[in-house]
């Protein structure tokens, strides 16, 4: 008996109960669908993080006040860290080979006011460097001036939407804002940049870097961000950084993260996402099991007479079992495949419907979902296909 | 060919022991040609079940073509099954969904006869029952003696030297009974060994011997020509006898 036999013979026995196939089939088919759907989900949130990390500038490595605690504390905040100073920030910009440019930030929150109209916003104290590590551009004027990170300067850079609000249909450039106490000139207005990361950078004033510390009485750096000349000298930008500091302040009190770092993080959570998403999807796929496995219990028992007649033929153990397998096994994969159609046809839906989300299936949950669906069936298959075998001829033909 | 001695076999209802057969010993040549009568309940279809290693005798000893048989395992005993046993059943037993041809295919498909060769072989045994016409005919769409033909013609695509039939015309009109009987004695003619079971006298005289099955036990032996005495001996039993023409268990 061939395995073209077998299948031939399978195919033809579930072409009799074409309902009854159909539904089981279907089962398995929206299991199969909903590994696919949800995976793609999970990957899609994946794929849209990691690219809103790539726009902020991959090669792009982090230092800040403080020693990373091993208790899981957010570096910089509880306890007192010395200060990451301009100085310590100039020394790495020179001192440290690999690094492309280096900006220094400082954040505060203020109220920035135009006439009677004001807005709190956060401001950001940065150098000229920011608009490439940052990967910012300027819509209008120009970014802050190329000039000693030292040395402040009354002139502040708007986001784009604060721009639009303290300044409605009017030309912001050359006016003077209030930021707190301080007067400012504006000098530039960023291009629209959306969400980075957790900060709406349409929405700050960048002022020079001096002048923010001076504004919020602050002698350390919230962040310097430093950009590496190339992706893969990332580990020893980083290694060199640590060392210097460490070496200007007699101990290791900054941490230094790397891009990677982070980007890692948020790719295996999400990446675990994805994967708890597809199990819990699968689970969908052992109930159809149960379904084939009730419809072929149900066909063995309609059947008897003819296992039986088989068996008097001449049919073997493993024939009756292979037979019995293959209807199984012919319902879950066909089911795969619908499936599968199903699957990518509905993340053809959610694409177009939001588009931002890149959302398509991981190759392995693709794989996984049809190799399942196979197996579905050859699991919850075997009680049924034992059943068969085990009938005992004489009383099958009998009908007793 | 085949060698019964002191064979029983008992079914266990409820605790109530049901001797179907007991201590039958009993000898069949090759190229033979056995009627076994009996009332209902007798135990014939027991008999035929444990001739075709279908049913294991609980005792007894059997052999087949010198084989002793109780001693093979299942794998043997479907091989067996397939090429040197063919059934014939009262009531058919083609697989509906399939077609005439198809039907007589499937003890090749087990044998793993290649497709080409078998539709051939499907085709000339259609043939020789006078069937070929019908071969693309599913079950339904065939008459009872068209599909005890099939039957036949599935029964002995393998060439099996033994041909088991349990009231084979039990289901048939006369004239379709007389054509199924007539290809059956064609097939003895040419050697094969056949063991009809019936009720109907007009069957049992064709056989060129003749048994008589009463609670398990053989009770006559004698040849095809002696069956009005096997019918007498049927209808004086115990009231129990019944030699009137297959009031048939399906
Ligand atoms: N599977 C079984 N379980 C219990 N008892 C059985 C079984 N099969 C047969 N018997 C009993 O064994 C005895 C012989 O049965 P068998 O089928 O051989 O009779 P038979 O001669 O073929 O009768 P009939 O002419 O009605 O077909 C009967 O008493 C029957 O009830
Ligand atoms: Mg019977």
């Amino acid at each position: 008996m061939t395995a073209g036999d077998v299948v031939g013979f399978a195919f033809r026995a579930l072409r009799g109960h074409r309902l009854r196939t159909a539904l089981s089939l279907l089962g398995v088919s929206i299991g199969v669908a909903a590994v696919i759907t949800l995976t793609a989900l999970g990957e899609g949130a994946r794929r849209y993080v990691l690219a809103q990390f790539a726009a902020v500038g991959s090669n792009m490595v982090v230092v800040l006040p403080g020693r990373a605690e091993t208790t899981g504390a957010m570096p910089g905040f509880g306890g007192t860290p010395r200060d990451l100073t301009l100085d310590d920030a100039l020394a790495v910009a020179r001192g440290v080979p690999g690094v492309d440019k280096a900006a220094p930030l400082v954040i505060g929150t203020e109220t920035v006011a135009f006439g009677a109209r004001r807005r709190q916003v956060a401001v950001a104290g940065s150098s000229h460097e920011m608009l490439e590590v940052r990967r910012l551009s300027v819509a209008r004027g120009r970014f802050l001036p190329e000039q000693p990170w030292d040395r402040g300067a009354p002139v502040v850079v708007l986001g784009s939407k604060l721009a639009a609000e303290l300044f409605p249909g009017a030309e912001p450039l050359g006016q003077v804002v209030r930021i707190g106490d301080w007067r400012m000139r504006v000098i530039g207005v960023t291009a629209p940049r959306g969400q980075q990361l957790g900060m709406d950078m349409d929405d700050v004033a960048i002022v020079p870097v001096a002048t923010a510390m001076q504004m919020f009485d602050r002698s350390s750096l919230f962040r310097l961000l430093l950009q590496a000349r190339s992706h893969h000298r990332l580990d020893t930008v980083k290694a060199a950084t640590l060392k210097l500091l460490s070496e200007r302040h007699g101990e290791e009190d900054v941490t230094v993260i790397t891009q990677d770092a982070v980007l890692s993080a948020f790719d295996s959570i999400l990446g675990a996402l994805t994967r708890a998403l597809g199990g819990l999807a699968a689970i969908s796929l052992a109930v159809a099991g149960v379904g084939i496995m009730n419809v072929m219990l149900v066909s063995v028992s309609e059947r008897t007479r003819e296992i039986g007649l088989l068996k008097a033929l001449g049919a073997g153990r493993r024939q009756v079992l292979a037979a019995f397998l293959a209807e199984a096994v012919l319902i879950s994969s066909a089911g795969g495949v619908l499936g599968l159609a199903l699957g990518f046809a509905a993340v053809q839906v959610l694409v177009a419907i939001f588009p931002a989300l890149p959302a398509s299936p991981p190759a392995w949950a693709v794989a996984a979902a049809f190799l399942m669906s196979v197996a579905v069936g050859a699991v919850f298959g075997v009680v049924p296909a034992r059943r068969a075998t085990r009938l005992d001829p004489v009383a099958a033909l009998g009908g007793r | 060919m085949i060698r019964l001695v002191d064979i029983c076999r008992t079914y266990d209802l409820g605790g109530n022991p049901v001797r179907a057969l007991v201590d039958v010993t009993e000898e069949i040549a090759s190229g033979e040609h056995l009627a076994i009568m009996g009332p209902s309940g007798s135990g014939k279809s027991t008999l035929l079940h444990v001739l075709g290693c279908l049913d294991r005798p609980d005792a007894g000893r059997y052999e087949l073509d010198g084989r002793d048989v109780s001693a093979l395992d299942d794998d043997a005993l479907s091989l067996l099954r397939r090429h040197t046993i063919g059934f014939v059943f009262q009531s058919f037993h083609l697989v509906p969904r399939l077609t005439a041809r198809e039907n007589v295919e499937l003890p090749m498909v087990f044998a793993g006869v290649p497709a080409a060769e078998r539709r051939e072989r499907a085709m000339a045994k259609l043939r020789a029952v006078g069937l070929e016409p019908r071969a693309s005919h599913r079950p339904d769409q065939l008459s009872g003696g068209e599909r005890q033909r099939v039957a036949l013609a599935r029964a002995t695509v393998l060439e099996p030297k033994l041909l088991l039939a349990d009231e084979p015309t039990g289901n048939l009109d006369g004239a379709s009974g007389r054509h199924v009987l007539e290809i059956l004695s064609r097939m003895n003619a040419d050697g094969l060994t056949l063991v009809v079971v019936t009720h109907d006298p007009a069957v049992a005289r064709r056989a060129r011997r003749l048994i008589v099955l009463r609670d398990g036990h053989v009770v006559f032996r004698g040849s095809g020509e002696q069956i009005h005495e096997a019918v007498e001996l049927l209808s004086t039993g115990d009231g129990e006898g019944d030699a009137a023409p297959a009031p048939g268990r399906p």
